[in-house]
């Protein structure tokens, strides 16, 4: 099975984020990148299904954009990835999702992947659009926020638990396939030693614009519909209200504060 | 028309969903601002019942799309239904709710269309020719203001409790029934059973009072007096990180960072420290309640009213005093 990885890296979720002062752009000036949490789980069941399905499965990680995604490339190598693809090119800066999904797709379709995985959303963007795209774009079925995975017995379909509000769908999918990962889908393991050795010398393959065969104006900036054209930080709460009193006095007034003066009751 | 707003009803177990009423209000909303009307396109099988009742909304007009092979939500059959839809309404902008369902179908027919597509959106506009949203981003740090291209079809999903639901106005807005072949074959990935959480609440995006527990509970069988606060006030209950973590609720009730953005019009904070991974996770709540022993602890700098108390004291005295209150006893 050619398994294929979608991963990016993001601020840490310790980071704060701050905005630049016209509040244009955000600062990202000492923020340390890690790769996505939710990447971490595609990475890791990747390496699970290869470990399961012998060694003519193949795991190649992709990532698109920045220099700093070399790194995240690396952890991902590192971590038992056969190859990695880094698709940059200056053309592709500023692109939306769907335009991001674009390029992820005509890289995808060269490399002709039974299965690809990613994360259900990058925790920078909080878009949760890249992948079912790029399945779009790819004419393949998908699968999002997925917790389990289990291959079919001839390794042409899987079923997999997805979460919906309120409960889970029991999903046959049809491979080729495109999978997003939520937290409880496994335990990403840590990089061994040997492992980040082996990275280290790994070539990290560069594709570009001409290389995919993609044309500057429908990707990055130029082929996005949406673009951001500001931030600005969450709006301050009023300091609290702390209710005096002991335990009785404290719920009583906190009920009649929530329906007199909150309104909500 | 092209500057109408059509609206993707989610219809689940044949039940026209509350987030979908909230969308008809955006899209009233909206449609001041273009001058068109607001549609409604109702898609699966045996859908009749939920099609009339999309059309007592104040809506200008139903679109439904009906076949064997859209029984259950799939995202390549219903996007063929969507498809044909716009393609047949060609609406402005096409709404849809920022849960499981409309996530994964906007993504994927926004793609299909080359339109301009935001999620999760906690405000929405129409102006100078152009759709504006708000969006929180970095886990909800801060909030992007994005701007779709003038040209062309535009997409939006909006988060729930953002827009108050329509109410019905007894209305019977003309039904154009669209027809399209759903090809079983074309359906890669299909549903063969849903699992039902066993919690018997709703899930803690859709409910409009959220009671979570922290780590301070010590423990599953203490969530009890939680279960019992949110059944006095109608609540789902929700834990933090450090609960889940230690076993004491499941995942898919998690708020935070890895796990659910929860957006009621109450949050009551039982316990909870407030560590950012938590915070970001509720804190667009409306009205936010913090009990916790700590004095200190970071909750109370977002919280609206705060208890400074022992939860195991405080909270079945306030479970009785909302029983009091509402009649809930």
């Amino acid at each position: 099975m050619k398994i294929g990885v979608m991963v990016k890296n993001v601020p840490d979720t310790e980071s704060k984020i701050k905005l630049s002062a016209d509040r244009k752009s955000i600062e990202m000036q000492g923020v340390k990148f890690v790769m996505n949490t939710y990447d971490e789980f595609a990475v890791e069941e990747a390496l699970q299904l290869k470990e399961k399905l012998g060694a003519d499965t193949t795991v190649t990680v992709f990532s698109l954009g920045p220099e700093r995604l070399v790194e995240t490339l690396r952890t991902a190598l590192a971590m038992g990835a056969d190859a990695a693809v880094h698709l940059t090119d200056p053309a592709f800066e500023g692109g939306d999702s769907i335009a991001n999904a674009k390029v992820l797709a005509k890289a995808a379709e060269a490399e002709g992947f039974d299965l690809i995985l990613g994360g259900k959303q990058g925790i920078d963007f909080d878009s949760a659009q890249t992948l079912s795209a790029v399945a779009e774009f790819l004419g393949m079925g998908q699968a999002q926020v997925v917790t389990d995975i289990e291959v079919g017995g001839d390794n042409t379909s899987l079923k997999v638990r997805r979460r919906i509000e309120g409960g889970d769908e029991i999903v046959d999918v049809t491979l080729p396939a495109i999978i997003s990962c939520e937290k409880g889908l496994n335990e990403p393991r840590y990089a061994s030693l040997p492992g980040i050795m082996k990275a280290k010398k790994k070539e990290i393959k560069k594709l570009g614009l001409s290389e995919l065969g993609l044309s500057a104006d429908e990707v990055g900036a130029a082929g996005s519909g949406t673009q951001v054209v500001g931030y600005s930080p969450l709006k301050e709460r009023p300091p609290v209200k702390m209710l005096e009193g002991g335990p009785a006095e404290q719920a009583k007034e906190l009920v009649r504060l929530l329906r007199e003066e909150a309104k909500v009751l | 028309m092209a500057n109408d707003i059509l609206v993707f009803a989610e219809v689940r177990d044949g039940t026209f969903k509350r987030i979908s009423a909230e969308m008809i209000s955006a899209a009233k909303e909206l449609a001041k601002k273009t001058g068109g009307g607001v549609a409604v396109a109702v898609v699966g099988n045996g859908v009749d019942a939920v099609a009339g009742e999309a059309a007592s909304y104040p809506v200008d007009k139903v679109y439904t799309v009906k076949s064997p092979n859209l029984d259950t939500y799939s995202t390549q059959g219903y996007a063929q239904a969507l498809l044909a839809v716009i393609a047949e309404a060609d609406p402005a902008i096409v709404l849809f709710g920022a849960t499981a369902m409309g996530k994964d179908l906007s993504s994927r027919t926004a793609a299909a269309t080359g339109a301009a597509l935001m999620t999760d959106c906690t405000e929405i506009d129409f102006d100078d020719g152009t759709l504006k949203a708000t969006r929180p981003v970095y886990s909800g740090k801060v909030y992007a203001h994005v701007e779709a291209s003038k040209e062309g079809l535009k997409m939006a999903s909006i988060r729930p409790n953002i827009f108050p639901a329509a109410e019905k106005s007894g209305n019977s807005a003309a039904s154009t029934d669209v027809s399209v072949n759903i090809d079983a074959a074309s359906i890669k990935a299909k549903v063969l059973e849903v699992v039902a959480s066993t919690t018997g609440r709703k899930d803690v995006t859709e409910a409009e009072i959220v009671v979570s527990g922290g780590r301070s509970l010590k423990s599953e069988e203490n969530f009890k007096i939680l279960e019992d606060l949110a059944d006095a006030i109608g609540a789902s209950v929700g834990a933090s990180r450090a609960a889940v973590d230690a076993g004491y609720q499941p995942h898919s009730r998690q708020v935070g960072q890895t796990g659910k953005v929860v957006n009621p019009k109450l949050y009551i904070a039982v316990g909870i420290s407030g560590a950012i991974q938590h915070l970001v996770g509720m804190r667009t709540s409306k009205v936010i309640v913090a009990i916790n022993k700590d004095a200190s602890a970071p909750i109370f700098q977002y919280a609206d009213y705060g208890i400074d108390g022992d939860l195991f004291e405080v909270v079945p005295i306030l479970t009785e005093e909302f029983k009091k209150l509402l009649g809930t006893a």
